[in-house]
């Protein structure tokens, strides 16, 4: 079968070829547009009105940063179990909890090593 | 001793001075060289080789003339890289009582950093890389890799950040900064030269080739298995392979990421790193480390891989725990990212996350031993043979678990305050690379050297080698060992306490032999180059194989199967010869190949031209050489035309003189 | 431990002796791998951008006694600058509906738009990032800066290298129209665009939202 021959026959079949792919619909872009939107413009208002305490509002706007995350994948990276035989979903697990662990455990580390390592500090309480 | 670079507008720092015509040592190293490189060149061109060697090997996209490039490489790096060994053994043996030794501090310091980036970055990733290319597909009963035109990018990517390490010997200088680079020394405020620039770039350019073989091995392994070959039904050598190029690829953008940082540092002033202005250089070897340590799991997974098909091989028997073996890769795999700070457990983390990260290391060490019972199982009531694979591998349980041991000796915060940067550390860590990675590489080159090339390596002097690298690592290390308790600090160069010159003198003996069992070797392949007719294997299974690679003819034709073997046990090869396979003969259909492309070469021969530019502060080459890479790339995208299809006749063909082959083989064996 | 041979129920013949080679031979269609091997890319990239984040988030708060997120962060101009890209990801989608249409002229005007939005989000970022220096708050000036430069300056390179992309794409469908692998690569381009609209995210909350709230 020659190459162009072989395209034709996959762009009439291009719907139901080798993976499922999920294409989305306008209706689902607009969704996810919508949420998006939402759970931007709260985030924003929420800091720039200063309505709640700091440490409130920080954990609020990181909660909708995760959903509005996940609303990207699932609206427009049509991210599901099913894509790349599951492959695509447990590369994406595995990345996180690599990411996960490298922010947190960089975070943690540092922050020991500052206060036990930065100059101009208490040797007596190390730890 | 800096040496003041002047800036012109069309050369950059570059000038005379960069060339090392005082130094009598690099003069003498570059004259031969020289010489033998024109030597090469001449050779190739006086029997018209530069067509064949363009059009069948740097411009190939065949997953098999890929790994042997890889395997090259490797080994002439392996030679550089050994080089710096014997000088450093050599300098350390001899400075007591007053000496300086030979080398100055300017060269010592170069030395250690380059045999230490030239070893884990041009030596072990190529070979380890070249393995896993030229097998994989064959594991899988596939034909090439999912995207054939990546892998010899990456090849080429890899060979030019080698080419950066080889200039700098003459042009200019490397780092001597230690193989990892730590700031602020490696900031531009402590090292203003090109050292640290030529490393930057040559990892830079080499991890974009890393970390897109990576994506090329998890996509083939995961999407090109012949039918009926599951995860669980796969070779372990696949299954080490596919955990270490995950492991590639989610490592590698952090050692990316972290040096982009530092040549941000260095070439723009910004402060991540620096003493000052709100940097902190702890932060460095923090980020360096997340990317460190699955490293040397990238190094070790697919040695384990090769000790489980060749234990298994030997030993005439299935491997014992497959299951197990899987779970212990995995584990290993996903245990690997949290144990990071063990390599600087003296920077001042505390009582609490030195003690987290001291468990997590013991206990990494479960799966590995899971491992080692598991092939002494398999070789447990099996009819083991000696050949030189088996003997390698009984060298590496033996070697690696002695150096397994130090490590978790290592791993107990307290202790490791006394060793941290010792010789003990240098001993552990070396015993665990060569027990485990070199011998194991090793055992894979004797183990599938007649696939690939259709004949044996000769037993002899595979022989002596073995030996001689047996006898001159313990000669080398052990002494170590000694020292490291002793108190002595690494990358020392001149000693005050004339107590430790008798160990240092005998671990350089312990070099002398490793550098006769390097030789051996040389010969080994020499003598069995010459003798390939004495030697030649026509079955394409001299070892009574068990995977699938063993099918194939030696050397497998371009499409490596003519036909897709369809999988229904684990070691796949034995079980069609157990239930009475017969090759096809006929109803060959047309196959569907990757054509050969120069883009490869071209993109990463431009790559090495920004790479060396940025490094000599050349801004108008950087900028011209990077606006060509990105216009040849764009350029590249507009071919589609990348394939071919190999006519039935050809496969008819090919593997009728197979047939013929097989049948003189028995018909001699009688 | 003893194991039993299996036989893969799908190749047995009448007599159920294993079969070892298929009548028809697997077919993998050219580009069969793609999508996942850009994934895998992509995974690497978030990597990439993982270790920028962690680098702010340790040096975030080591002003050097410099200007400060309060004294440089105009939150209305981030808001805009945001909404250009919630805006072009939109637009990508739309353009991927018309390809999967196989309506060209469509799929064209919408990746146009999509463009436009881009540039005009790097247009944005690179006048806050001129009206910074110019201020005096270069990446050089303290730790903070050199991590906020470097993490919301890759993320605008990306979006640079995504609308250079794209613009060869448009040429590649304008010449050869909706082939296979024209969509395949229209397809990669899709997730590269949301992914690099995801980072977004993580920058405006964790860079902007919180550096006012320091």
């Amino acid at each position: 079968m020659s190459a162009e021959a072989h395209n034709e026959h996959a762009v009439t079949h291009e719907d139901h070829h080798g993976d499922d792919h999920d294409h989305g619909t306008y209706r689902s872009y607009l969704i996810g547009f919508g949420l998006s939107v939402v759970l931007t413009a709260i985030p924003f208002w929420l800091v720039m009105a200063g309505v709640l305490a700091p440490q409130l509002t920080g954990l609020i706007i990181t909660g909708f940063a995760v959903v509005q995350i996940v609303v990207h994948m699932i609206f427009f990276l049509h991210m599901n179990h099913r894509s790349e035989g599951g492959w695509n979903m447990l590369a994406l697990i595995f990345t996180l909890v690599i990411v996960v662990i490298a922010v947190a455990g960089s975070v943690w580390v540092m922050y020991h090593l500052n206060t036990n390592m930065m100059p101009v500090h208490d040797m007596q309480v190390m730890g | 001793m800096t040496v003041e670079h002047s800036t012109s507008p069309l050369l950059g720092r570059l000038n005379w001075e960069s060339l090392p015509f005082h130094e009598p040592i690099l003069v003498a190293t570059f004259a031969v060289v020289v010489i033998g490189g024109l030597g090469v060149l001449a050779l190739i061109t006086r029997y018209k080789l530069w067509g064949y060697l363009w059009k069948e090997w740097f411009t190939t996209v065949d997953h098999k003339k890929i790994g042997i490039m890889y395997m090259i490489l490797g080994l002439i790096m392996f030679l550089r890289g050994f080089a710096d060994a014997v000088m450093m053994r050599l300098q350390q043996a001899m400075a007591f009582g007053g000496s300086e030794g030979y080398l100055n501090a300017h060269h010592y310091d170069q030395i250690f950093t380059a045999h230490g980036v030239i070893m884990i970055f041009f030596v072990a990733m190529p070979l380890i890389t070249g393995l896993m290319n030229y097998l994989v597909p064959l594991q899988i009963g596939a034909r090439d890799v999912s995207f054939p035109f990546l892998n010899n990018f990456s090849f080429w990517m890899t060979t030019m950040g080698a080419v950066l390490v080889m200039a700098s010997l003459f042009i200019g200088e490397f780092a001597r900064t230690g193989w990892l680079a730590y700031p602020p020394l490696s900031g531009i405020g402590y090292s203003p030269g090109v050292g640290v620039d030529y490393y930057i770039w040559a990892l830079q350019i080499a991890g974009v080739g890393t970390t897109l073989s990576g994506i090329n091995l998890i996509a083939t392994i995961v999407k090109m298995r012949a039918p009926g070959m599951g995860l669980m039904k796969m070779p372990v050598f696949t299954w080490t392979s596919l955990c270490a190029n995950i492991l590639i690829v989610a490592s590698f953008p952090i050692l990316t990421a972290t040096l982009v940082l530092l040549s941000a540092d260095r070439y723009i002033g910004t402060n991540f790193f620096t003493n000052d202005f709100g940097g902190n250089p702890m932060m460095y070897v923090n980020l360096i480390w997340i990317w460190g340590h699955p490293e040397v799991y990238i190094l070790i997974l697919p040695l384990f891989g090769v000790f489980s098909e060749v234990t298994s091989t030997f030993s005439g028997k299935k491997l014992f725990g497959y299951t197990s073996m899987v779970y212990a890769t995995v584990v290993i795999t996903i245990l690997s990212y949290l144990v990071w700070l063990h390599h600087f457990f003296t920077m001042g983390s505390g009582a609490s996350v030195n003690s987290f990260f001291g468990i997590t290391t013991m206990i990494i060490s479960i799966p590995t031993g899971a491992k080692l019972f598991n092939w002494l199982f398999t070789m447990y009531r099996g009819r083991i043979r000696f050949e030189l694979p088996m003997m390698w591998t009984v060298a590496f349980m033996l070697t690696f678990v002695i150096g397994g041991m130090t490590g978790v000796m290592l791993a107990v915060p307290p202790a490791d305050f006394v060793l941290h940067n010792s010789l003990f550390l240098i001993a552990h860590f070396h015993n665990v690379i060569i027990g485990g990675v070199l011998f194991g590489l090793f055992a894979a080159i004797n183990f599938w050297w007649p696939k690939a090339f259709g004949f044996r390596l000769e037993k002899k002097w595979g022989l002596v080698s073995f030996w001689c690298w047996v006898v001159g690592f313990w000669m080398a290390f052990m002494p170590l060992y000694v020292l490291g308790f002793m108190g002595v600090t690494r990358r020392m160069r001149v000693f005050d306490d004339p107590a430790y010159q008798i160990w240092f003198v005998i671990a350089g003996v312990g070099v002398a032999v490793i550098a006769v069992g390097i030789l051996a070797m040389l010969i080994q392949f020499a003598v069995s180059i010459i003798n390939r007719d004495k030697l030649r294997d026509e079955t394409g299974d001299p070892w009574q194989g068990r995977t699938l690679e063993w099918a194939t003819s030696s050397p497998p034709p371009d499409y490596n199967f003519a036909k897709t073997p369809i999988i229904h046990d684990s070691d796949a090869w034995w079980d069609m010869k157990t239930r009475g396979y017969e090759r096809p003969s006929e109803g060959f259909k047309p196959i569907h190949m990757p054509a050969n492309t120069g883009a490869g070469f071209i993109l990463s021969a431009l790559s090495l031209i920004v790479g060396f530019a940025l490094i000599w502060y050349i801004w108008w080459l950087a900028a011209a050489g990077f606006a060509a890479l990105i216009a040849y790339a764009i350029f590249h995208t507009f071919n589609y035309r990348r394939d071919y299809y190999i006519p039935a006749e050809t496969v008819q063909a090919t593997e009728d003189a197979r047939t013929q082959a097989l049948a003189a083989a028995a018909a001699t064996q009688g | 431990m003893s194991h039993a041979p299996t036989l893969n129920p799908d190749y047995v013949d009448e007599t159920g002796r294993p079969i070892f080679h298929p009548v028809e031979e697997p077919h993998h269609p050219e580009g069969h791998s793609t999508m996942l091997g850009f994934w895998m890319y992509l995974m690497s990239d978030c990597l990439i951008f993982a270790i920028l984040f962690a680098v702010y988030a340790v040096l975030g708060g080591n002003y050097a006694a410099g200007p400060a997120p309060k004294d440089l962060f105009d939150l209305p101009l981030v808001a805009v600058n945001t909404s250009m890209l919630l805006f072009s990801s939109i637009t990508y989608g739309f353009a991927m509906l018309a390809m999967y249409r196989n309506k060209v002229a469509q799929t064209q005007a919408w990746l146009a738009v999509t463009g436009l939005f881009g540039l005009c989000f790097l247009g944005i970022e690179l006048y806050e990032f001129s009206h910074m220096i110019h201020l005096g708050a270069t990446p050089q000036r303290s730790g903070f800066l050199s991590a906020f430069f470097i993490l919301v300056g890759t993320h605008g390179l990306h979006v640079t290298f995504g609308c250079i992309w794209l613009v060869t794409l448009m040429i590649q469908v304008g010449q050869k129209g909706l082939i296979q692998a024209n969509k395949r690569r229209l397809m990669c381009l899709s997730l590269f665009w949301h992914f690099l609209d995801v980072i977004w995210i993580g920058v405006f909350t964790f860079v902007y939202l919180f550096g006012m709230l320091r």
